[in-house]
């Protein structure tokens, strides 16, 4: 009985894993594809600007080798400082695109580094949704990882960054940082070195990928230390920890990008703080242990007279050469993380990225949706019962949320987060309402055969005693039916109690009371339609919001139909095609790593953003009258120069708009740039006649707006009118002195000029490509803009 | 402070009786990591004394010998909660091996 039982209950673990693994495949697969969305609507590209960068990079390894990579020295950009690739990138997503290219190459399938590129999101993305699934597996069992893994697959805020084509370092650093929570999850409960040796490995993995591996830097230490607090020390989380600072430490330093930070910037002081701690704890447990009560308590006043004085001594040490770096040895990028007004206050750079701004709420509930619901719950469960691995979730969790309110970008360590603990509170409301319908059915089963039994047994009774008096046994059976139904509901009572002692687990409490069917029905059904809501959601979002690669651009025709935009594109391969290839070409930093992975042309400032004055020079040409912005960039050996401007169909991320940001960082290195000096007399930032006198004189002016009132927009606009600011340009007719214009994209979104070698003397002599121009609209010209005859 | 000396030498007296009673398998570990933290003691002194350059052999030795007391300290509390027994070596072994690779590896 007892083997047949066994033999039962291993049967039905052996479905349920069988079925848990399709149930994985299919995450998988569905993580996968949901991320294909721009590949189907746009075709295979790389998206944005810094995965570029990565792109070219990664071009370089296949061409050249691992070994040349590291010493890749980028003398294209930064022009003439160039860049020591090798020591300042993150190596890890370019190495892993670098593998899969060549173990694809081994096996014969010759496909391009940039498909590898495009692919390797998704393929990390289903790789992410098997680590949350292990992870939740380690913290609380097989349903909770089931529920955030089908969470985590297909969360918006992470498929915003690693959609098909967004070859960036958080493409492969999400995996990387849930592989490594399962690691050392993993290696607290098991408390063995092999684990903890693993635990390295992840750890090197996520170093080399990721700047957001200080994140888990300080995360161990905070969970270590909550648990030297609540007296949770033991041999497991010291195996857990301390291999994990040293040999952390040691694989941080062997990555060039971080190098000696890995032990001098602050950023990692916590690990070692704690990691003294912990030896601290362990020390007096084991004295405790060794030493009779009484010697042990002289020892601990002992302790904490002399400890007391040691520490107070190391303390000041710390804080005098802490306080010695005028960030309290932070780096501006993590000041900028703990102190949310820091960046805005000293570094504008930082500020001046979109995605470094705080997130509104409503981007948490279209991130997040159900997950942002349903994780507080989680945040409760963590605690019934408390385990070392659901306190580390715990504080994952708390300190994932407080930095995501700091910007917005970090919602992504948010996401894997809140999807645990969704999946955590999922799993639990799921099984809660599932046992109470498997008990109701049993109690119902139980009933049933009870009553069975006990109508079988009154009607014997009544068959026995119906020979003697009718009318006397009916009242007798009468009671006995009421006794024995009232009895087979007893029963029933007791069969399903012991049915959820033999299949309970964290629902066995003595306050435990299963629901009513009806309840359990229409809670499952309310559950399955919450997810089905969540579902469709982020399939939505995933294929009308996150799917745009930026350097495409789509809108729908007034017939129903789509026009592409594909200007930048074309402006680069204008330049590869039509300039000299030593040319260097100036633009705002955004269009650095285009420009130099499309264009293949050197470059003044890109998205690095590493050497600020550098870029201020730049924005400084931009803001500057003519003849100082060609002087600066003669001074620079520039031959080129374009804006992209979106006035003409109304593409709102264009230079006029980012304007301000290259008169604010300019006028931070060079102070004769003044902010006031461009904004209108009311003091808001105006393009019209109202517009600010400098910006009117500036070159970013000039080489946004030089001939778009002769070429107006369409629709019945009047001449001249802005179709992002919505109003008519302050000045319409000039003509460029130091600059020629040689390009503008079909759309006019790019527009590109050419730094004369000797300004233009004679203005009035026409650029013989230009259109014809008639007297009456030269006179027409000459009045509007005042230019001498 | 006569009397705190005196309570020293009481509590470092019966220490040292409690001690030896540890086996001998302990023991060994217990002298081995104390033996490489003295190490790392060292190296940390000669590097204040004689200056820091190049800092990453100091970083990699420092390391070492750091990781080394670390994971057999590791090894000793597994092997005295098995109760003096045959602890798991062969991880121990792997981390080890793991650790000098990342130390030669930064070394230079």
């Amino acid at each position: 009985m007892a083997g047949e039982a066994a033999a039962l209950a291993a049967k039905k673990l052996a479905y349920g894993n069988v079925i848990a693994g399709f149930l994985l495949l299919a995450i998988c697969v569905l993580a996968t594809s949901v991320r294909l969305f721009s590949v189907i609507k746009y075709e295979s590209v790389i998206h944005e600007f810094d995965p570029y960068f990565n792109y070219r990079v990664s071009r370089f390894l296949t061409e050249k080798g691992f070994t040349e990579t590291w010493d890749f020295f980028d003398s294209f950009t930064w022009y003439p400082l160039g860049r020591v690739v090798g020591g300042t990138m993150y190596p890890g997503l370019i190495f892993t695109a670098g593998a899969i290219w060549s173990l694809l190459q081994q096996l014969n399938v010759p496909i391009h580094i940039q498909e590898v590129c495009v692919f390797t999101a998704p393929l990390f993305s289903g790789a992410c949704a098997l680590s949350t699934y292990l992870f939740m597996k380690e913290v609380r069992g097989q349903g909770a990882g089931l529920a955030s893994a089908a969470i985590i697959a297909v969360v918006p805020s992470y498929i915003s960054r690693s959609v098909a084509g967004s070859y960036d370092l958080e493409a492969v650093a999400i995996f990387a940082l849930v592989f490594v929570f399962y690691l050392y999850v993993k290696t607290l409960n098991t408390g063995s070195l092999k684990w903890a040796t693993a635990l390295f490995f992840g750890y090197l993995y996520m170093v080399a990928s990721w700047g957001g591996y200080s994140f888990i830097a300080n995360l161990l230490p905070i969970h270590c230390l909550a648990c030297i607090v609540f007296q949770r020390v033991s041999v497991r989380l010291y195996i857990a920890y301390a291999p994990w600072v040293v040999l952390g430490a040691l694989a941080a330093a062997n990555i060039p990008v971080i190098g000696f930070n890995a032990v001098l910037m602050s950023e990692h002081m916590a690990s070692f703080f704690v990691f003294g701690l912990l030896h601290a704890a362990l020390a007096i447990q084991y004295i405790q242990h060794m030493l009779p009560p009484r010697a042990y308590s002289a020892a601990k006043r002992l302790v904490i007279t002399v400890g007391g004085a040691a520490l107070a001594l190391v303390l000041a040490l710390v804080v005098s050469y802490v306080a010695a770096s005028p960030t309290f040895g932070w780096t501006g990028r993590s000041l900028s993380l703990l102190d949310p007004t820091y960046a805005s206050k000293y570094i504008p750079i930082i500020a001046s990225v979109s995605e470094h701004q705080p997130p509104t709420w409503s981007s948490y509930f279209t991130d997040l949706h159900i997950a942002s619901l349903l994780a507080p719950a989680g945040l409760l469960l963590c605690f019934r019962p408390l385990t070392d691995a659901s306190l580390f979730l715990l504080l994952y969790g708390v300190t994932a949320v407080y930095f995501s309110g700091v910007m917005v970008r970090l919602m992504l360590v948010l996401a894997p987060a809140a999807c645990c603990l969704a999946g955590l509170a999922l799993s639990e409301v799921t099984s809660y309402l599932a046992t109470s319908l498997a008990a109701a059915h049993q109690d119902d089963a139980a009933a049933a055969t009870a009553s069975a039994a006990a109508s079988r047994r009154v009607e014997s009774e009544a068959a026995d005693s119906a020979a003697p008096s009718n009318t006397g046994t009916s009242k007798r059976t009468a009671k006995d039916t009421a006794a024995s139904a009232s009895s087979a509901r007893k029963g029933g009572k007791a069969a399903k109690k012991s049915s959820a002692a033999s299949g309970g687990d964290s629902w066995l409490s003595d306050t435990w009371r299963p629901l009513p069917k009806d309840v359990a029905i229409v809670g499952l059904i309310l559950v399955f339609a919450g997810m089905g809501l969540f579902y469709k959601h982020s399939v939505f979002v995933a294929g009308e919001m996150y799917s745009a690669p930026s350097i495409v651009l789509q809108s729908k025709r007034a017939d129903g139909g789509v026009k592409v935009f594909d200007d930048f594109r074309e402006a680069y391969a204008w330049l590869s095609y039509n300039t000299p290839p030593e040319a260097k070409v100036a633009s705002w930093w955004d269009y650095g790593y285009q420009t130099t992975a499309m264009a293949n042309r050197t470059v003044i400032v890109d998205n690095n953003t590493w050497n600020n004055t550098h870029i201020a020079t730049v924005g400084r040409a931009m803001s500057s009258p003519e003849k100082k912005a060609w002087q600066i960039f003669r001074s620079l050996d520039v031959e080129y120069v374009f804006v992209v401007f979106g006035g003409f169909i109304g593409y709102p991320s264009d230079d006029i708009n980012k304007f301000l940001w290259m008169v604010r960082i300019g006028g931070g290195v060079f102070p004769e740039i003044k902010e006031p000096a461009y904004l209108g007399a009311d003091g808001n930032y105006r393009v019209d006649d109202q517009a600010g006198k400098a910006l009117l004189d500036s070159t970013m002016w000039k080489l946004s707006y030089y001939r778009f009132a002769d070429c107006g927009p369409m629709f019945g606009a009047p001449r001249g009118y802005d179709r992002v600011r919505n109003t008519v340009i302050g000045k319409t007719d000039f003509e460029l002195k130091y600059f020629e214009e040689v390009f503008t994209s079909e759309h006019w979104m790019m527009r590109i000029y050419r730094v004369l070698p000797q300004p233009n003397r004679d203005t009035k002599l026409r650029n013989p490509r230009r259109t014809k121009v008639t007297n009456r609209a030269r006179i027409k010209r000459r009045a509007a803009s005042g230019a001498p005859a | 402070m006569n009397q705190q000396f005196e309570s020293v030498k009481e509590i470092v007296a019966e220490f040292s009786k409690s001690y030896h009673k540890t086996p001998q398998r302990l023991k060994l570990l217990d002298a081995f990591s104390i033996c490489a933290l003295a190490t790392a003691v060292l190296q940390f002194v000669y590097a204040k004394l004689v200056g820091t350059f190049p800092f990453n052999a100091f970083l990699a030795g420092f390391f070492c010998c750091v990781g080394t007391f670390v994971l057999t300290l590791a090894l000793r509390m597994k092997a005295s909660e098995a109760g003096g027994g045959v602890a798991e070596f062969g991880g121990y072994a792997l981390a080890m091996c793991t650790l000098f690779l990342a130390s030669v590896n930064y070394i230079g």
